[in-house]
């Protein structure tokens, strides 16, 4: 990752790619110190400390907000950051068991396909968009359109949701334990949407559905994975089923199938 | 996209370096919108009334005659505001194309300006007892540097980083937008209004003027109409969502509060940060973070969310 000259009129491109190779190393952990670093600097540093150097734990000091940190980590490690992310922080990521003590802006976390990222206080909205596996946890509230275009994984909020949680979700769960907005689980195909507090109004084809055994399962696994504590009493929300007539298989299963 | 920022400090000395801290804010956010920036400061309400103008736009045609026209221009301002019946304090020459004008005023202010405005290619940005809008081409650092910004002491301030969508890349398609005649109300805005030609129309029918093809530009005017017919600022933010279609994150200011809407489906970003001394709020958390340097809790407030706050 050396500089690579680009024509950028608006000075808007940070040109300097290289690593800084400033981390603390000790054995599988590193510690990393970003306030100096660019955005680039810091996912550079990142990836040739887990690529190149076998760091398992990495922790990383200060990213004071920052946009698109840890991004396309594509290895199972664990990442701690002592702060908080700015948007589109661990997006793309398969793997990495994410620590972020601090709150995350917009799309935390979007099309992770496996791994889990707990977040100690508030994101923003587009938390979990496109979501294919894994595990967002997010212990204070988070902002509208929530896990928009899921289609796996689980997300859990233990605080409120804004507007149209769960929008045109194709698959997976979320577990809303607070109160959430207009437009809940507006357009679904699939998946379902559990809900602690009050709902403000369903969106277009969402329907409540049947408790069943599974679901007091999987609620009461996923708090004690994560130490939440003992789950609230919950409402299940489906897709009704009348406004699309897809069918919900992965081309890899529908092989299967057929 | 833009770049939409505000700051208040609760405890109402005023003596706050504003005008630094919002600099700041807006360079964080340079990538949301880099062509051009705008600032709305507030100080203390002084004796006089302050008029920023604009003479010509900083990108505008050019000839050998730009600098006698200019020239020309500041004294039929200066001549029109003594005909008008203002007596001016001072009058300071911030950028070769626009001007800052102190004065003491009894008179009517809507006529002032009027007479003003009726100068060729002049606009008044702003006009108050303590309100200053300064915007111009250029990214947050090139717009302090050119007025002077950096040393403003005040109480509360917005600003904007404009990506031009809809409009022209000019002065006058810039925020913070003036609430024209209305002294003292400022608007910031990130988003598009879909009915703004009707709300244009009505109120043009109601004998506003406006200054540029920015749908943004009629909030001000719009907010700022309702408190002259006795709303507060939080009512007529309020009844705006109803009123103002589009996706909307606005942010409107008064000599003594600061206001900040949402519109119902929360499609455009708000950082908020709240504390006993200090509100700051941003597109992103990254601008708040320049001016309170340490780990903060912060949070986006909800769709249709209206919030005022005093200093």
């Amino acid at each position: 990752m050396d500089a690579v000259a680009t024509f950028d009129p608006r000075g808007l491109v940070e040109l300097d790619g290289s690593v800084p190779r400033i981390s603390e190393i000790d054995g599988e952990r590193a510690v990393l110190e970003a306030r100096e670093l660019s955005t680039r600097k810091i996912n550079a540093e990142l990836r040739w400390l887990l690529y190149e150097r076998g760091v398992k734990d990495v922790t990383i000091r200060n990213p004071s907000a920052r946009h698109s940190l840890g991004v396309g980590i594509l290895t199972r490690c664990r990442i701690t950051f002592e702060g908080s992310l700015g948007y589109f922080g661990c997006g793309l990521i398969d793997g990495p068991e994410v620590q972020v003590n601090g709150r995350v802006g917009w799309s935390v976390a979007e099309n992770m396909m496996s791994g889990v990222v707990v977040i100690e206080s508030n994101a923003g909205s587009l938390a979990g968009a496109a979501l294919r596996g894994g595990d967002l946890v997010v212990k204070g509230q988070v902002g509208a359109r929530t896990g928009i275009d899921q289609k796996g994984g689980t997300i859990v909020v233990l605080g409120d949701a804004g507007s149209m949680t769960g929008f045109m979700m194709q698959r997976g769960r979320q577990i809303i334990c607070g109160d959430v907005g207009p437009g809940l689980g507006d357009s679904m195909y699939d998946g379902t949407i559990y809900v602690g507090g009050k709902v403000a109004a369903l969106g277009i084809d969402c329907v409540e559905g049947e408790w069943t055994d599974a679901d007091t399962e999987l609620v009461a696994r996923k708090f004690r994975i994560y130490g939440l504590g003992a789950p609230p009493e919950l409402r299940k929300f489906v897709c009704g089923k009348k406004l699309y007539n897809y069918d919900s298989l992965e081309p890899s299963e529908r092989k299967l199938v057929l | 996209m833009c770049g939409i920022a505000g700051i208040i400090y609760r405890d109402g000395d005023g003596q706050h370096q504003v005008g630094r801290d919002m600099t700041r804010m807006l360079q964080a956010m340079k990538h949301r919108g880099p062509d051009s920036t705008g600032y709305a400061l507030y100080r203390p309400s002084a004796e006089g009334y302050v008029m920023h103008v604009k003479l010509a736009e900083a990108n505008g045609h050019r000839d050998f005659e730009l600098g006698e026209r200019l020239r020309r221009q500041r004294t039929e301002v200066e001549g029109r505001m003594r005909a008008a019946g203002a007596h001016i304090r001072g009058v300071e020459r911030s950028t070769e194309h626009a001007m800052t004008v102190t004065f003491d005023h009894d008179g009517d202010l809507k006529r002032l300006a009027d007479y003003v405005e009726d100068a060729r290619g002049t606009e008044v940005l702003s006009l108050g007892r303590s309100l200053e809008i300064v915007k111009d081409l250029g990214d947050a650092e090139t717009v302090a540097a050119d007025y002077g910004l950096d040393g403003f002491v005040g109480t509360h301030a917005i600003g904007h980083a404009r990506m031009a969508t809809e409009s022209d890349v000019d002065i006058a398609n810039a925020h913070p937008y003036w609430a024209y005649p209305f002294p003292d109300v400022a608007v910031v805005h990130n988003g598009q209004l879909t009915n703004y030609f009707q709300w244009r129309r009505r109120l043009e029918r109601a004998g506003h003027r406006f200054q540029s093809e920015c749908d943004s530009e009629i909030i001000a005017v719009y907010l700022a109409e309702r408190m002259a017919q006795g709303d507060s600022l939080e009512d007529a933010m309020r009844l705006s969502l109803d009123d103002l279609d589009g996706v909307f994150t606005y942010i409107c200011v008064t000599d003594d509060a600061l206001g900040v809407a949402k519109d119902e489906l929360g499609a455009k970003p708000l950082v908020l940060y709240e504390s006993d001394d200090i509100v700051a709020l941003a597109s992103e958390e990254i601008a708040i973070r320049k001016v309170v340097e340490r780990e903060i809790e912060t949070y986006d407030p909800y769709e249709g969310a209206v919030m005022v706050w005093t200093r």
